[in-house]
């Protein structure tokens, strides 16, 4: 006989209620078991209606984000057994807007990161003739780490700044940022410096780092904000020292 | 996204709609691991990865595509450089390459061992400044719309809403990716329910060498989380409980201590795959709580080349199986991973159907025969997307406006969602015990090795649950992102795409690559050396035809591995 464990899951279904409630339901406690098998047993075995977003279950997708036990966690990689004997409540992730029981709404995130550039600029694209651009391992080491993000939304539900200001551009997106302009192939970091800075919320941050704690993969959103400050702060320096000359 | 790319390039004007039932960066290539071949380094040439990759594929492959294939892989995996792919480089700064199983020189180029997640998010990241490109985040498709021979649009579910509405359009591609969650123990995600291919079958588009489905060697068990082949071609063994290097038992070559290419870990999937059965039933396997496993030994190669080549091994089994490889033995055991088949594609991605194009492992082009070799899905990917895009821009850009009488063919698939479940009352049966049971029977009758008796029994199994799929119950009755209602269409997708696996093998009375009959054992290019055509048949029954392979260069020979 499995030991057992209580889930004790918000659910919110908007053409039925107008606010979320709690239900528990009582699911295997099994070794190897994460929540996420937890809430598919559930939505085989026991309430059909039960719903949240999953896909990978090896933590590179970014799909099953969640509130357990008040933090923030991939679910596919969050263990039963490390919060027996329970219960586990386990809630949307915080700072948005509520689709349904699990599911919260990304929208927002997905116009900010266009809003950021993140591809490759340059003034002249190379030639595919001409081969690839020379990039050493020690280039490549000053943006790998932002590189990592699997826009999983968790350093988005761990922040202040976000949970105050919705306009704020957030952890994810200006660690990408970072990532294409610490990018040596790349030339868009003035660009974007500018549309950074058009933001509000980031001064705002005052580097307590929670995004960076909640991260799964190690990707330092709150460095990147740091760096990102100083060279804004500096840049606006240059253009009060040398008004033609900065960029 | 690499399709969407090229259509945006073909003809800025042409309007592209990427409709994705997931967010587009958490589709599953996400999860690819080890690497993308592609000829780059000087003593390569692109014959030697053509031959590697036919004779990989037990001569099933067309060789004009793979001739195409091998030739572009280089330029688009550069193009994905020149976007901002981080691809592991050489001390110089040049883009480095790995070996990779079946293939006789270093080709792969990799981005550490997290290849798929960065190139799906260049793709995506690159994607967002194409301002003709649209999306339909967390839109389901359920049905194409055909009229007048082509198809001219899908009939979609927006999850958010609910709402059901047609999006209607000049050309549609499928890159839904491939259909692994037919089977109980997958490397797939659970996104993988082959809804393309189900799709495209029930337009009338013909599927293709359905019954070739990979198994990888080495998943861990319960999770079947992927260890990479990279983690062998770094020059990790596959032990088994005597701590012997099995593989030398089965004409795979001799153990060295160094990899060597096109043997022993290194040699093809199917292989591996089948000798782990052999080891299995010799007793000489180790037993585990799921089930028998071997031994993948990566200890030899200590934590500084498993930190820098392979560290998402390193971080998944410590994360899922809590043992660290620097120190231990990784149990491993072989896990469905890809389907060689799918929709029947030309050179272009067009599909018999006019208007329809699939492309990357939804598609069958085919390249990958009947056993596809490690590495060259991702490039796939890239080189058939684009040439997908590029020929349905073209083709789009001639067609005239779809026709308004598919709106009523969008209503009636809208009254037949709600009437058959939304809406639906009465039904007895439980969605996952049919799911379950789908996915044993095609674990039980086609697995790594078949025959025309379990083949059969399975083929009966599965008609059986179609008919109880009739009776499924439905708890859930909301619009507002309904996964109840998701996972139901996704499991009538996955019986229709299990069925025709069945079905293709039970044809094919031979034994080729990851196909291994135990009632037909050896290779029979008399018959066989052809592609099977599974079309659905009006009444609802399916045929099974065949289509010669295309050979230009390299007669059918032996597969010699390992000398």
């Amino acid at each position: 006989m499995d030991d057992r464990i209580t889930l004790r899951l918000a659910r919110y279904r908007p053409e039925e209620e107008a606010e979320p409630t709690f239900e528990e339901y009582e699911v295997p406690c099994r070794k190897d078991w994460v929540v996420l098998d937890g809430l598919n047993y559930i939505k085989d075995q026991l309430d059909g209606t039960l719903s949240f977003r999953w896909s990978c279950r090896m933590g590179i997708c970014g799909s099953c984000g969640m509130t357990v036990n008040g933090e923030p966690k991939l679910t596919c990689e969050t263990f039963l057994t490390d919060y027996a004997p329970g219960p586990v409540r386990i809630e949307p992730l915080q700072n948005f807007p509520v689709i349904r029981d699990l599911i919260v709404e990304m929208t927002d995130f997905m116009q900010k990161l266009t809003t950021i550039k993140p591809w490759i600029v340059r003034d002249e694209e190379r030639p595919l003739a001409e081969g690839e651009y020379r990039q050493t391992p020690d280039e490549m080491s000053e943006y790998m780490q932002y590189s990592m993000c699997i826009n999983c939304m968790l350093c988005y539900a761990a922040c202040p700044v976000y949970s105050l200001d919705p306009k704020f551009i957030g952890p994810a997106a200006i660690a990408l940022a970072q990532r294409y302009n610490l990018d040596s192939r790349d030339e868009g970091s003035g660009e974007r410096l500018d549309i950074l800075s058009q933001h509000e919320g980031i001064w705002a941050c005052t580097f307590v780092g929670e995004c960076t704690e909640v991260c799964p993969k190690d990707v330092d959103p709150a460095g990147a904000i740091q760096r990102y400050k100083l060279d804004a702060a500096l840049t606006s320096l240059k253009s009060f020292l040398l008004p033609w000359g900065a960029r | 996204m690499r399709a969407a790319i090229a259509i945006a390039e073909t003809n800025p004007r042409l309007r592209v709609a990427v409709v994705s039932k997931v967010y587009p960066m958490r589709s599953h290539t996400v999860s690819a691991e080890g690497g993308a071949a592609g000829v780059i380094a000087a003593d390569d040439s692109l014959d030697e990865h053509a031959y590697d990759t036919i004779s990989g594929g037990d001569w099933l492959c067309d060789q004009d595509a793979v001739d195409e294939f091998v030739k572009e892989a280089p330029q688009e995996l550069l193009r994905l450089e020149h976007w901002g792919c981080p691809w592991s480089r050489t001390p110089e700064g040049r883009i480095a390459v790995r070996a990779f199983g079946g293939m006789q020189k270093k080709r792969t180029w990799f981005a550490a061992d997290k290849t798929g997640f960065h190139m799906l998010h260049t793709l995506f990241q690159t994607s967002l400044k194409y301002t003709s490109v649209v999306r339909y985040d967390e839109w389901f498709v359920t049905k194409l719309l055909v009229d007048d021979g082509r198809v001219q649009g899908v009939v979609a579910i927006e999850l958010m809403s609910g709402k059901i509405q047609p999006i209607l359009a000049k050309a549609v591609i499928l890159c839904t990716g491939g259909c692994g969650r037919v089977f109980p123990f997958t490397t797939n995600a659970s996104i993988k329910t082959g809804d393309g291919m189900a799709l495209a079958y029930a337009a009338g588009a013909p599927l293709k060498d359905m019954e070739f489905i990979q198994y990888h060697p080495t998943g861990l068990p319960f999770t079947g989380i992927l260890i990479t082949e990279a983690a062998r071609a770094e020059g990790g063994w596959l032990l088994n409980k005597d701590g012997y290097r099995y593989l030398q038992d089965y004409n795979l070559g001799t153990p060295e201590p160094e990899p060597v290419l096109r043997s022993m870990e290194l040699g093809p999937r199917d292989r591996l795959s089948q000798a782990f059965v052999k080891e299995v039933e010799k007793g000489r396997a180790i037993d585990g709580p799921y089930g028998a496993v071997v031994h993948l030994d990566l200890r030899h190669l200590g934590r500084q080349v498993i930190d820098a080549k392979i560290p998402f091994v390193r971080e998944l089994c410590q994360k899922y199986q809590n043992i660290d490889p620097v120190k231990e033995l990784i149990p491993v055991r072989p896990v469905i991973h890809y389907v060689m088949g799918g929709v029947h594609t030309d050179i272009d991605g067009a599909t018999p159907l006019a208007g329809l194009y699939a492309a990357g492992e939804v598609a069958c082009v085919s390249i990958n025969g009947a056993n596809r070799l490690g590495s060259n899905s991702l490039p796939e990917l890239l080189v058939f997307g684009a040439r997908a895009g590029r020929a349905a821009a073209e083709y789009a850009s001639t067609q005239t406006d779809p026709n308004s009488s598919l709106l009523a063919q969008a209503e009636d698939e809208r009254r037949r969602l709600e009437r058959d479940f939304l809406h639906k009352t009465d039904g007895a049966e439980r969605l996952a015990t049919i799911r379950t049971e789908m996915q044993e029977t095609m674990e039980q009758g086609a697995g790594i090795y078949r025959s025309g008796e379990g083949l059969t029994r399975a083929a009966d199994r599965l008609r059986e649950l179609q008919e109880r799929f009739r009776n499924v119950a439905m708890q859930d009755s909301s619009r507002t992102f309904n996964t109840e209602l998701t996972a139901v269409l996704e499991l009538s997708f996955m019986l229709d795409v299990a069925e025709s696996i069945v079905h293709c093998a039970l044809r094919r009375e031979e034994s080729r690559g990851a196909h291994q009959r135990t009632d037909f054992t050896g290779r029979d290019d008399e018959r066989f050396l052809a592609h099977s055509l599974n079309y659905r048949n009006s009444d609802g029954s399916s045929r099974v035809e065949y289509l010669p392979v295309t050979i230009t260069r390299w007669l059918p020979g032996e597969r010699v591995y390992g000398r």
